[in-house]
């Protein structure tokens, strides 16, 4: 009797339990497809609001609510765009534009994120060192340093070492701090362990010190490379003769909106793939991780 | 004529003990430069072979002992001798089980294992050849590739373990390894650890705040004082061995001596709680 019960009383909440799994499911489905529609509704509301904007005018106005000259237009960035693509920009190529900016960009991202993890697992390592030079490179990190660019331009030229010059200087300081904050933060009983296990100090570096900072130096790489973009863009806002800077500069100056806009949008994209490029790294070596922390995803 | 005395002690500890603590005290200088004395006067000799543990109150410098014992930490005062020789530096023949997990979170099973080896300057193969037979004397065949979060707290402790004894160490330092387990988990640790402590005859240092664990596992419990920690008295424990920590603990023997060392044990224990209560 109690054992027939039994049965059935499992019978049934197996029954609730892929019900109520079914419509948990169902659940989440709808609501993926109610935050896709959302998201595309946002975008077209913010594009189509612009370009609405443009051609519509307030009763007695003279001007447009978005007056085209000063903020460009949607459609207008676009064929932009288009016009690069097919016929070339006043520099030539846009290809040749955006291979320009993406090698400055890399070079100093690879230098300022070489360097950065250099010594900030140098100082992170040696206290004494670190103790001396830390007030220097407090205030050095408090400049705003795309005001060495002017500098650069002088110094190195025209030419591409200004610009990977800026981007160094960029991205070193913020891989720098992680790192050096990445060493520093070093499990003290996986250093002790690793002692005890035979390590000498280079092995205690590169097998206990380096792969725990890894995830602190991964974290700031995700930042850096936009910053290495800036770098590269603002070296040639300052003077150059190729790239998505002089890009912008030229119509900018030009009073082209529609030209800024398009190399901004050119730009977010190489930041994205950069990004992709970044995460698929760090998922390959910090696979040992429970989940990626310096993933943020809102 | 006084060098060849000095030789002789050191021939006679050589053959009596494997550790030998004398007065031995460790100060720290706190951050806010006071001086902060964590032992003091400690005198312990463990013998080869020897299982001893230490118990005290929570945080009275248990931990601080192994650290002298290990190298990792000069003592300040005393001598610590180590198979006849004064500690200086760490010594390859020790191996130290710490309280948290000390294992490598990017390394997986096999990797973490042959740490030691690899250290030591063993070639890969070799070191690879070694950690899977310890796998294999842990009972984790199967999950080599597996990394630490993946893994029970349990298994952790076990690839602890293994990665310790690879390197075949003839102390043994044990800082409260099982205090993080479930009781269950942790009384089958425990008949683990000894079932390898037979098989590999080193001396070990089981630091705990357990009795219980204390007495099923030690030839010789030690209790130490609350902090700073000296010794307060040794008991022997004369349970025959093999032993089986679960049936043990229902031994009347077990319960005599448990009564016993817990007396001693009690005062230094309310002792630490009535400082910490006037703390807090």
């Amino acid at each position: 009797m109690s054992v027939q019960s039994k049965e059935v009383n499992e019978h049934t909440t197996t029954a609730l339990e892929s019900k109520e799994v079914k419509s948990y499911s169902a659940a989440r489905q709808r609501r993926r497809i109610l935050v896709n529609v959302l998201r595309v509704l946002f975008i077209v509301v913010i594009i189509g609001g612009w370009e609405l904007g443009v051609h519509w005018k307030l009763p007695g106005a003279h001007d447009p609510v978005i007056d085209p000259f000063f903020w460009g237009q949607p459609s207008g960035i676009w064929m932009q765009l288009v016009t690069w693509v097919t016929q070339g920009t006043a520099q030539g190529s846009l290809w040749e534009q955006i291979a320009v900016t993406i090698e400055e960009a890399i070079l100093g991202f690879v230098i300022g994120a070489v360097l950065g993890v250099v010594f900030g697992i140098v100082l992170g390592r040696n206290r004494f060192l670190a103790d001396v030079l830390g007030p220097y490179v407090k205030v050095a990190n408090s400049i705003p340093r795309v005001t060495l660019a002017p500098l650069f331009a002088i110094g190195l030229g025209l030419g591409m070492q200004s610009k990977v010059a800026l981007a160094v200087v960029l991205v070193f300081f913020i891989v720098f701090f992680n790192a050096f904050q990445g060493v520093r933060e070093v499990d003290r009983n996986l250093l002790a362990n690793a002692r005890i296990l035979g390590a000498s100090p280079r092995r205690i570096t590169t097998a206990v010190i380096i792969p725990s900072a890894l995830t602190w130096i991964f974290a700031s790489l995700h930042t850096s490379f936009s910053f290495a973009l800036v770098g590269a863009v603002v070296g040639e806002f300052i003077g150059a003769t190729q790239g998505i800077g002089l890009l912008i500069q030229n119509a900018g100056q030009n009073f082209n909106p529609n030209g800024v806009f398009a190399a901004m949008v050119i730009l977010a994209i190489v930041a994205l793939l950069s990004e992709f490029l970044i995460t698929a790294l760090e998922r390959r070596l910090l696979r040992w991780r429970p989940n990626t922390v310096s993933d943020v995803t809102i | 004529m006084k060098e060849s005395s000095t030789i002789t002690d050191t021939i006679s500890n050589r053959a009596t003990s494997a550790i030998e603590l004398r007065d031995v005290t460790k100060r720290f200088l706190t951050p806010g430069g006071q001086v902060y004395t964590a032992i003091h006067d400690i005198n312990l000799s463990v013998a080869p072979g020897e299982f001893v543990a230490i118990v005290g109150p929570t945080g009275c410098g248990k931990s601080t002992t192994l650290g002298l014992i290990s190298g990792l930490e000069p003592a300040s005062e005393g001598s610590v001798q180590v198979m006849g020789e004064p500690v200086q530096g760490i010594d390859p023949r020790i191996g130290y089980v710490f309280q948290s997990d000390a294992v490598f979170p990017w390394k997986n099973v096999l990797n973490n294992v042959a740490t030691g080896p690899q250290f030591r300057g063993q070639s890969k193969t070799g070191a690879y050849q070694k950690a899977r037979e310890w796998i294999a004397r842990v009972g984790l065949t199967g999950f080599e590739d597996r990394y630490p979060h993946q893994l029970s707290g349990g298994m952790r402790k076990r690839v602890a373990l293994a990665q310790t004894f690879i390197n075949d160490p003839q102390i043994l330092l044990m800082d409260e390894p099982f205090s993080a387990l479930d009781v269950q988990t942790r009384t089958l640790m425990e008949d683990e650890l000894l079932a390898l402590w037979s098989s590999l005859q080193s001396s070990v240092v089981f630091v705990t705040h357990d009795l219980e664990e204390a007495i099923s596992l030690a030839d010789r419990v030690c209790v130490l004082t609350a902090g700073p920690a000296t010794v307060k008295g040794i008991y022997t424990i004369d349970l025959p061995r093999p032993r089986k920590v679960e049936d043990i603990r229902f031994d009347p023997r077990f319960n005599e001596l448990y009564r016993r060392i817990w007396e001693d044990l009690r005062e230094e224990v309310m002792i630490s709680y009535e400082r910490t209560k006037q703390r807090g």
